[in-house]
């Protein structure tokens, strides 16, 4: 086992390396699932309450699209599992690759791995230490979730399945993130590619789950759920997981054998040897440095889309002749439910895309701290003209992966047989968005120009504003704190009318805020400081 | 003849770091001035705030007439930089980066560009994610060295290059110097900065402690003299400036500060010289002889500015 030598070492040197990380993901997500539960109990504080809203929801295609397929939904458990469930497996898979990416890959993108390996340590020691970790940190997330879920009064057994599908769908994705680590050479790419497997995974749960319940089996999250946490209980769909996990994990540390330290196993090609035309100004490099990512990003937001608008006519159809159901459930917006549907789908979209938006604004700062800023800023490149032409791919990416997301959603929604009327309203309902989005950029520069070292922050912001936006109601915050995010001030287009003041206000704030970060970005000494 | 750098009493501080500590420089247009200085003496923090990159503390720094930090555009067209560790977007190749500085520079020259390729032969179609250290400041210098900049800012430019590529370096200097261009040559490699400086700087925890033509500094040093006499040598102890003194028999060994030289010769003469080899100092000399007589003349200093300035990060 001289392949494995190392490895216990290689484990503490992590678990010391990246303490705050791991403690920061764990805490936040088991203090999630807390608060969830306790905010469930609040909203459904009597049995009738859990009736009443376990017989609209079995209705309510919108939230099956986006939760889950209803089961047990007249318990507090299941209401836990079907609010929390799909966005906890989501969270948990980001966390997983996310850590899997930065401690495989990262490190041997960095050269560090190179520098490890030429020690007495295994060819497989750090795979198998990251692994360790990503496992461990899946276990503690799931283990807690069901300690707290059992602690609140829950049933142990549906607490304790709901825990283990957390752990497995974690290690699903680690699994994914590790082996397009051995694909690839590029850190950013094993994020895309097992970033692309988590949407595909949600969508197909979601389509499966309007539908039969097919497609659902071919998505790890889909699976987990066939587990039915306090619906009756069944084991059986988590073995399929696990055997999906540990032949993940199997094939990657058989590919690394077959590859060269630092390669992927796509060779790198030649590429021109002079640069095109347009490689001549700060915007075609922040275009050329960016265009994959906006690629990647674009190709996932048009699946979301293209499903969200294929699911759409199932809305009405799914309540059926119901009407004051179907008013009610509308909650008396004035909109249908279709309306509301869509509405929903473009603020997770929204949500989604503003990934892509906060990775292109922080560009500014990784190529700063990566010391390739140097390098543009002793030409003839002020540092205005250095950081806008990031910021404008940014922003006018963040327009055109809504606008895909309009298109995909409207004329799959017309394909489906919701009429093609439709397309351009659902078009106009997802380019709202668009000035919250900027405002995320905008938050990201003032960091960077005022506080380059808590630039991350703004990650902490976009998933503080996802919470809000997919748990807010349940969690019962107040609606000051509910305001503060920029996607709550959004027309609900198109279930609500368009009104053009609170988007100028927030183009305004963003602008302000871009302002700002420039201002302090010209200012300040620019390096790894 | 004006200056293309100079700087007065700069200072920097990152956090509790002193990086410059009141440096002063003075290049000369025309010249290619030598840069040296332990790891961490600050040179890298200099060239960064004369890129406009930092901003000084407190101090006077007038670049090409101008003031780095306000005028850095301005400025920038008409400088080319090197850094010393090249970090770049490993999916462009060497040629696309290349051409990219040249264009953001705008002074763009095809034919040149194409020609230091071939010298320093760099394959412009590989990505740079896969160029060795050395290739990567390749891609720096030809970008740098196919502009007509007027003055060249070089950090360590040679430091991944093998022998070969440092002769095609320095022919390529000779030649921007031969257009009387302005080169700052921050550099490790003593043999390279003998060759080509004019005059050189030397830093120490962030501070000038010496500048000058290599001749000058050189006085401040010490000759190395082996010799022969016909009978013992005597006396020599007595002189100013002797140190190192070693006698055996008819042959003596001593070095002698570079300003006592004519005593100790005169001296030498009385016994009868049969032979006599007389060493000036090489640079390396001349270096660690410099932080080697700091170094033991001033212990407490030293450890006292060691700890109260910890050497800055680059």
């Amino acid at each position: 086992m001289t392949s494995l030598t190392g490895t216990v070492a290689l484990t503490r040197f992590i678990l010391r390396r990246d303490r705050v990380r791991i403690l920061i993901w764990i805490v936040a997500l088991v203090a999630l699932a807390a608060l969830t539960t306790v905010g469930i109990e609040g909203l459904f504080p009597t049995q009738a309450a859990l009736d009443q809203t376990a017989a609209a929801t079995a209705h309510n295609a919108a939230m099956i699209a986006f939760n889950g397929a209803p089961q047990g939904l007249n318990s507090v458990g299941g209401q836990v599992a079907f609010q929390f469930g799909a966005g906890g497996m989501v969270l948990l898979a980001l966390m997983s690759i996310f850590m899997m990416g930065r401690l495989t890959r990262g490190e041997e993108e960095a050269g560090r791995l190179e520098v490890v390996r030429s020690l007495p340590v295994g060819i497989h020691a750090n795979t198998l230490a990251a692994a360790l970790t990503v496992a461990a940190m899946n276990l503690i997330v799931g283990g807690l979730t069901a300690a707290v879920l059992i602690a609140q009064g829950l049933p142990v057994a549906g607490s304790v399945t709901f825990g283990v599908s957390f752990i497995l769908v974690g290690l699903v994705f680690g699994g994914v993130a590790l082996l397009m680590a051995q694909v690839t050479d590029n850190t950013r790419v094993v994020y895309g590619g097992a970033g692309v497997v988590l949407g595909a995974a949600y969508v197909l749960r979601a389509i499966g789950d309007i539908g039969d319940g097919t497609l659902s089996w071919f998505s790890p999250i889909g699976v987990a759920q066939k587990a039915r946490p306090y619906a009756d209980e069944r084991w059986w769909p988590l073995l399929p997981l696990v055997a999906v996990a540990v032949i993940l994990f199997v094939a990657a540390t058989a590919l690394t054998v077959r590859r060269d330290l630092g390669a992927g196993l796509v060779a790198a090609r030649p590429g021109p040897p002079s640069a095109a035309p347009w490689l001549g100004h700060p915007l075609g490099l922040a275009l050329r440095l960016q265009q994959g990512a906006l690629l990647g990003w674009g190709a996932g937001i048009l699946v979301i889309g293209a499903a969200y608008g294929w699911i759409g006519p199932t809305v009405d159809t799914f309540i059926g002749q119901n009407k004051a159901l179907a008013e009610m459930l509308a909650g008396g917006g004035g909109g249908s439910l279709t309306d509301m549907y869509f509405a929903s789908s473009f603020r997770l979209i929204a949500l989604i895309a503003t990934g892509f938006a906060i990775q292109s604004a922080m560009r500014v700062r990784s190529e700063e701290t990566a010391m390739r800023a140097d390098l543009i800023l002793a030409t003839p490149v002020s540092r205005w003209r250095f950081a806008a032409s990031h910021l404008a791919v940014a922003c006018a990416g963040s327009v055109i992966l809504l606008a895909v997301a309009g298109l995909a959603a409207g004329l799959t929604y017309g394909l489906a047989g919701g009429g093609m009327q439709s397309v351009p309203s659902l078009f106009v309902a997802a380019l709202v968005y668009a000035p919250a989005m900027w405002i995320m950029v905008g938050l990201a520069i003032a960091l960077d120009g005022l506080v380059p070292r808590m630039v991350g922050v703004s990650w902490a912001i976009l998933v503080a504003c996802v919470v809000e936006g997919f748990l807010g109601a349940v969690l019962g915050l107040p609606h000051w704190i509910s305001d503060l995010s920029p996607f709550e001030r959004v027309p609900q287009l198109p279930a609500a009318s368009l009104t053009l003041l609170p988007l100028v206000v927030m183009s305004a704030v963003a602008a302000g805020l871009t302002l700002v970060g420039l201002t302090g970005l010209r200012r300040r000494d620019i390096g790894r400081i | 003849m004006p200056n293309a750098i100079s700087t007065s009493g700069l200072t920097k501080s990152f956090g509790s770091t002193r990086a410059l500590d009141g440096l002063d420089l003075s290049v000369k247009v025309g010249e290619v001035h030598g840069f040296l200085g332990p790891n961490g003496s600050g040179k890298t923090t200099t060239i960064r705030v004369l890129l406009g990159l930092l901003r000084a503390d407190s101090g006077d720094v007038e670049l090409l007439g101008k003031d780095p930090w306000r005028d850095a555009v301005e400025l920038h067209r008409r400088l080319a930089y090197v850094p010393g560790d090249v970090s770049l977007w490993s999916n462009l190749t060497g040629g696309e980066v290349i051409d990219l500085f040249g264009r953001l520079r705008g002074d763009f020259n095809r034919r040149r560009r194409d020609e230091l390729l071939e010298r320093f032969q760099l394959d412009p179609t590989k990505k740079t994610g896969s160029y060795s250290k050395g290739n990567r400041q390749k891609v720096a210098l030809v970008a740098a060295l196919a502009s007509d900049a007027e003055l060249l800012l070089l950090d360590e430019p040679t430091s991944g290059l093998d022998p070969l590529m440092e002769a095609v370096f320095q022919d390529c200097i000779r030649e921007v110097k031969a257009q009387k261009r302005t080169v700052l040559l921050s550099s490790h490699i003593l043999a390279e900065v003998e060759a080509l400086c004019d005059r050189l700087s030397i830093v120490r925890l962030g501070r000038t402690v010496e500048t000058g033509t290599l001749d000058e500094l050189r006085h401040l040093t010490r000759t190395s003299i082996t010799a022969e006499t016909v009978e013992p040598a005597q006396g020599l102890a007595d002189l100013e400036g002797i140190h190192d003194l070693e006698i055996d028999g008819a042959h003596v060994r001593f070095e002698v500060d570079t300003d006592h030289l004519d005593p100790a010769v005169r001296r030498l003469a009385e016994f009868g010289v049969r032979s006599l080899v007389s060493h000036p100092p090489s640079l390396e000399e001349l270096f660690l002889r410099h932080y080697g007589d700091e170094l033991a003349q001033e212990p407490e200093r030293v450890d006292r500015e060691r700890d109260t300035t910890p050497l800055p990060r680059r």
